[in-house]
């Protein structure tokens, strides 16, 4: 039933209300208006009025435009031919490209049967060793990449598009700066990755309610490619700007808002894109990975503070690196002692010696007289910055952990470190010329420090 | 009868507006008739000739006109046997039972039977023909469900006294089979099958007396059963920030407790986290039964992307099925993971119906319904003289970790033991990151008081001395505070925290509890003296690590013998005098 209304009753932010009969909830409208058509979507009928949120905005809409109910709900194309393409938050080809419009699947479709799901037990392969040593990447994991704005965020997911090992990436975009998008574009062009990308691109210039559609469309065409056995990384930046739309969108709905504003189901909301997040068995699998920039580096904000209850674990990039604290993959317990012997060896004691050598610093900045141990745990700190928290560092898995025994030799003897005496004599590096200075006068302060006992070794990760 | 329908005129989010030309109760069910599907709704407020109705799931592509019928049922559950080790949505629909029919995707407007009505169940007959003065709640007889037997009881909602017409003899049975006739004082006969409907936000009060809750409720987790214990038939929250702990503590929690039967209602959750128990528990023995875990758990899984509306239903449905095995003389714990998750659901409800809102958003009734859910706990009397307990334990996600908001408060109010969560602890990978210094329960330790309180005292006085520490350091601390710092320290880490993925150490049960906490004690109480802060430091190192490896040996194992030996010597060693009490 394809309907036309010419009186629009009232325009009030972006959401306009006509008169209209036999129209069904989410149904999409398209309103003709003297600068183009725009896609519009029933949020909600009372009798015979119907609220719409329109994609393009309110502006320069005339109270005699035209509204045309298409019949249907949102939809979206799904087919092998979208593998390079971009496309904007309403599904239209954003490169010149032709419009694909077969095969149409509907968005936010039905949720998986959770005892359909299977424990996660594969790991994806980034080469950042901040994340594939310590916070393992799991395939069918949620994970946000919580960042100040300023980060070097999507530079970090770009380089991840690129390098980690799943079939495809579908890449959404949500209030982007176009130079940002410009970036993804030819980064991932010149990596020679863009025939696994589809981009679902809306930038900050495109109208605030169109980037509410991204995300569905992004995971319902993952969906369809994971069902059809395609191991699938989605990746979406930023949720925080999603999470604005909503509000924005909410007040103009006379909604009561619940926190700074933002609606009362914002966690629903959230979790109901996050959650599609799944491991089919006998069929692919949907990872997401997705900023969310927190305002004023507050992670009780109510974006990140709801992300960080929906999703498994969190990565903090601060200071242009991976923060070891803070950051956590909740699921990296399933796959990390399948891949070398010493990950979890390496991942705990690295990380405990680590947090000793920001105490020490913490000291050293107050002006604390250093001691011996002291001063090899600036060294570790420092080797530690260099070699595996800065991002440039791209190194196989295997490779940083021998690293990490390395810079391990470098700065300390074996008794120093934690680590069963089985592993030490497997990969503590023989002929390494050990740091000596100020050993012997330093006997006393070179005793393992707190927290570096056997009770605490396994207990990395509970959440 | 005709069937009672009613017409939608508006629609927002889940909330629909009906209206309606025959009578209708409030919270009511209704359907949504959408082509042939038929989607779940329930009447929360009626104005008029209007029913606002929150549909249980999505209602995109529902229009102004769609009719809705109207059942006369209030939101109700099926009781029989067969409920457990079933895993169920928060309308108590069988999931695995929709798995094997429609594959990946829970499709929208299906409906499955919670029981199984094919199954035969060995009925044996408590009753004879004419037995009377039966009351709602009074045996007829019992089948066996796994380990328990589960008694089939007149109905709840049947009031006043009946006497038997006729009761089946003992055979084998489906559900919903005839099993007995009985009789009310005015001479009507009622056909009886082994399943009934209860509606999930009222009660089941088909007991004696409620009686006040005191026996200890052993969870095996040493920080809760010692120092805040949970009684059966009590109330306790788990309030805490992300990344706190809080569902492996439930999960442990689940696996550990002393008690019959197990409900887990993972509200508004991940769906990961209730995978991890519904692959595991099959596979896992419980120490009690020798049977696996699953035999004796219930699961009510309602997780985040499912509908909001049967989020706020799973937690009654929750509760009614932990009543209905009170009923049989049964202790049931409820574990609610998480409460915070339900309140929004209502948060979302209210926003929808315009109400005005209180604090945060949520509406002005939150506390009032946290309480009436915690009061669903408590420990019967029967109507044979048999008790039986449901325990209530909910977790609590408060917005930012900050206890300061509604639901935490809401919940404080009402409940008797509080486990707050603190991120601290868990970044110190303190586990479990239960504060011991905030907690508290109302409820009685097993333990003697003065124990207790001995070793609280040396936590605070030593939390304190932490805190000088850090604007004076080491070199400003007296040698006496020094060690105080020390103790405190050592009993946090050697009995406060528990290694969850230990064999062992996972569950201690009270006997070895109280051992090891008089050990600690002793340690506490004995004055040491070191030339050197490094000494000190060293001293309680070693004893530290002597307590931990006995905390992993068995209790009867020659090792662990051995070790109670090395500690008993250390001690010694470094024992200048014995005194009452830590100084301070």
């Amino acid at each position: 039933m394809k309907q036309v209304h010419s009186k629009i009753l009232s325009v009030v932010g972006n959401v306009i209300t006509v008169k209209g009969s036999g129209v069904s909830y989410e149904e999409l409208a398209e309103i003709r208006t003297v600068r183009g058509k725009s896609l519009a979507q029933v949020i909600r009928l009372d009798r015979d009025i119907v609220s719409l949120q329109v994609f393009a905005g309110s502006r320069g809409i005339s109270t005699s435009d035209e509204v045309r109910f298409l019949g249907a709900p949102m939809r979206v194309t799904f087919s092998p031919n979208m593998l390079g393409r971009i496309f904007d938050g309403s599904g239209m080809p954003r490169d010149n490209g032709p419009a694909l419009t077969d095969n149409l699947i509907e968005i936010s479709g039905p949720i998986v049967n959770p005892v359909k799901r299977i424990i996660p037990k594969r790991m994806i392969r980034t080469n950042i060793p901040m994340i594939d040593v310590f916070n393992s990447l799991v395939v069918s994991q949620k994970l946000p990449i919580f960042s100040v704005s300023g980060e070097p965020y999507n530079e970090l997911l770009a380089r991840i598009a690129m390098q980690a090992q799943v079939d495809m990436i579908i890449l959404g975009g949500i209030g982007l700066k176009f130079d940002q998008y410009m970036f993804f574009r030819d980064t991932l062009e010149e990596g020679g990755a863009l025939s696994r990308t589809i981009f679902f691109m809306h930038t900050a210039s495109d109208p605030t309610v169109e980037g509410l559609m991204v995300p569905d469309l992004c995971l319902a065409v993952a969906e369809k490619f994971a069902l059809g056995g395609k191991d699938v990384l989605v990746l979406l930046t930023d949720m925080t700007n999603f999470a604005d739309a909503l509000k924005e969108i909410s007040i103009t709905m006379e909604q009561v808002p619940s926190n700074r504003g933002y609606p009362g189901d914002l966690y629903s909301q959230l979790a109901a894109r996050y959650e599609k997040a799944v491991d089919f068995q006998e069929a692919g699998s949907i990872t997401v990975l997705a900023v969310t920039t927190m305002p004023a580096d507050d992670v009780t904000h109510p974006v990140p503070d709801n992300t960080g209850y929906i999703t498994e674990g969190q990565l903090y990039l601060k200071g242009g690196h991976i923060e070891p604290f803070g950051s956590l993959s909740r699921l990296k317990q399933q796959v990390n002692d399948k891949t070398r012997r010493d990950h979890r060896a390496i991942m705990d004691g690295m990380i405990q010696l680590y947090a000793q050598y920001r105490e020490t610093e913490e000291k050293r900045a107050m002006g604390f007289r250093m001691s011996g141990w002291d001063k090899k745990l600036l060294k570790y700190g420092d080797l530690f910055e260099q070699q595996m928290m800065d991002l440039s560092v791209n190194i196989s898995l295997e490779k940083a952990l021998d690293n990490g025994w390395n810079i391990l030799a470098q700065c300390f003897v074996p008794q120093e470190t934690s680590f069963k005496t089985d592993l030490i004599d497997e990969f503590w590096p023989k002929n390494m010329s050990n740091n000596t200075e100020g050993q012997a006068e330093d006997k006393e302060s070179s005793f393992p420090p707190q927290g570096l006992d056997e009770s605490e070794e396994d207990s990395d990760g509970e959440n | 009868m005709n069937k009672n329908y009613g017409e939608i005129i508006s629609i927002y989010g889940n909330m629909i507006t009906v209206e309606f030309f025959a009578n209708i109760v409030q919270n009511e069910v209704g359907y949504v008739l959408i082509g042939d599907q038929r989607l779940k709704a329930e009447v929360i407020k009626i104005k008029g000739n209007t029913a606002y109705m929150q549909v249980f799931e999505s209602t995109k592509g529902l229009k102004i006109g769609d009719k809705v019928e109207f059942s006369g049922q209030m939101l109700s559950v099926q009781l029989g046997p067969g409920i457990l080790s079933q895993i169920y949505d928060g309308l108590q629909n069988p999931l695995p039972e929709l798995a094997s029919e429609y594959g990946f995707f829970l499709p929208r407007g299906v409906h499955l039977e919670a029981l199984d009505y094919q199954k035969k169940w060995h009925f044996t007959p408590l009753v004879k023909v004419n037995s009377s003065k039966l009351i709602a709640g009074s045996p007829l007889g019992y089948v066996r469900e796994g380990l328990f037997k589960h008694y089939i009881m007149v109905p709840f909602n049947f009031y006043g006294d009946y006497s038997v017409e006729e009761i089946a003899s003992a055979g084998d049975f489906c559900v919903n089979d005839i099993i007995a006739k009985i009789r009310d004082e005015k001479e009507v006969v009622k056909e009886l099958s082994m399943v009934f409907q209860w509606p999930i936000k009222i009660p089941i009060k088909a007991y004696r007396q409620k009686l006040s809750p005191k026996d200890a409720l052993v969870t095996k987790i040493r920080i809760i059963d010692t120092f805040f214990p949970i009684v059966a038939g009590g109330t306790y929250c788990i309030p805490g920030p992300f990344g706190a702990g809080k569902t492996v503590l439930q999960q442990i929690t689940s696996r550990y407790a002393q008690v019959d039967i197990v409900i887990i209602a993972a509200c508004g959750e991940r769906a990961g986290e209730v995978v991890e128990t519904l692959r595991e528990f099959p596979k896992i023995k419980d120490s009690r039964s020798g049977k696996t875990l699953m035999e004796r758990t219930i699961i009510i899984c309602n997780t985040s992307s499912m509908p909001v509306a049967a989020r706020e239903a799973s937690v009654y449905t929750a509760a009614t099925l932990g009543e209905y095995y009170r009923q049989m003389g049964l202790s049931v714990l409820l574990l609610a993971d998480s409460t915070s998750r339900w309140a929004q659901a209502m948060r979302e409800v209210s926003g929808r119906l315009e109400e005005i809102p209180g604090e945060e958003a949520y509406p002005a009734y939150l506390e009032s319904r946290i309480a009436e859910f915690y009061e669903r706990s408590g420990v019967v009397e029967l109507g044979d003289g048999e008790k039986g307990s449901l325990t209530i334990g909910g977790t609590v996600s408060p917005a930012g970790g900050n206890f300061d908001e509604p639901v935490t408060q809401a919940t404080l109010k009402v409940v008797g033991a509080f486990h707050g969560l603190s991120r601290d602890r868990a970044n110190a990978r303190r586990f479990p990151s239960i504060d011991p210094l905030e907690s508290w329960s109302r409820y009685k330790s097993f333990v003697p008081a003065e124990l207790i309180a001995k070793a609280k005292k040396v936590l605070f006085k030593g939390n304190e001395v932490y805190q000088m520490m850090k604007v004076v350091g080491e070199e400003g601390t007296s040698m006496e505070d020094f060690c105080l710092y020390l103790k405190s320290e050592f009993l946090d880490s050697v009995y406060l925290q528990q290694n969850a993925f230990d064999k062992v150490d996972a569950a201690t049960d009270l006997s070895r509890q109280e051992k090891m906490l008089v050990k600690v004690i002793e340690v506490l109480d004995t004055s040491f003296s070191f030339e050197k802060k490094e000494e000190a430091r060293r001293f309680f190192y070693e004893i530290r690590q002597l307590f931990i490896d006995c905390n992993y040996k068995e209790i009867d194992s020659q090792d662990f013998k051995n070790q109670e030996q090395a500690i008993n010597e250390l001690i010694n060693k470094g024992a200048v005098a014995k005194c009452d009490s830590p100084k301070g």
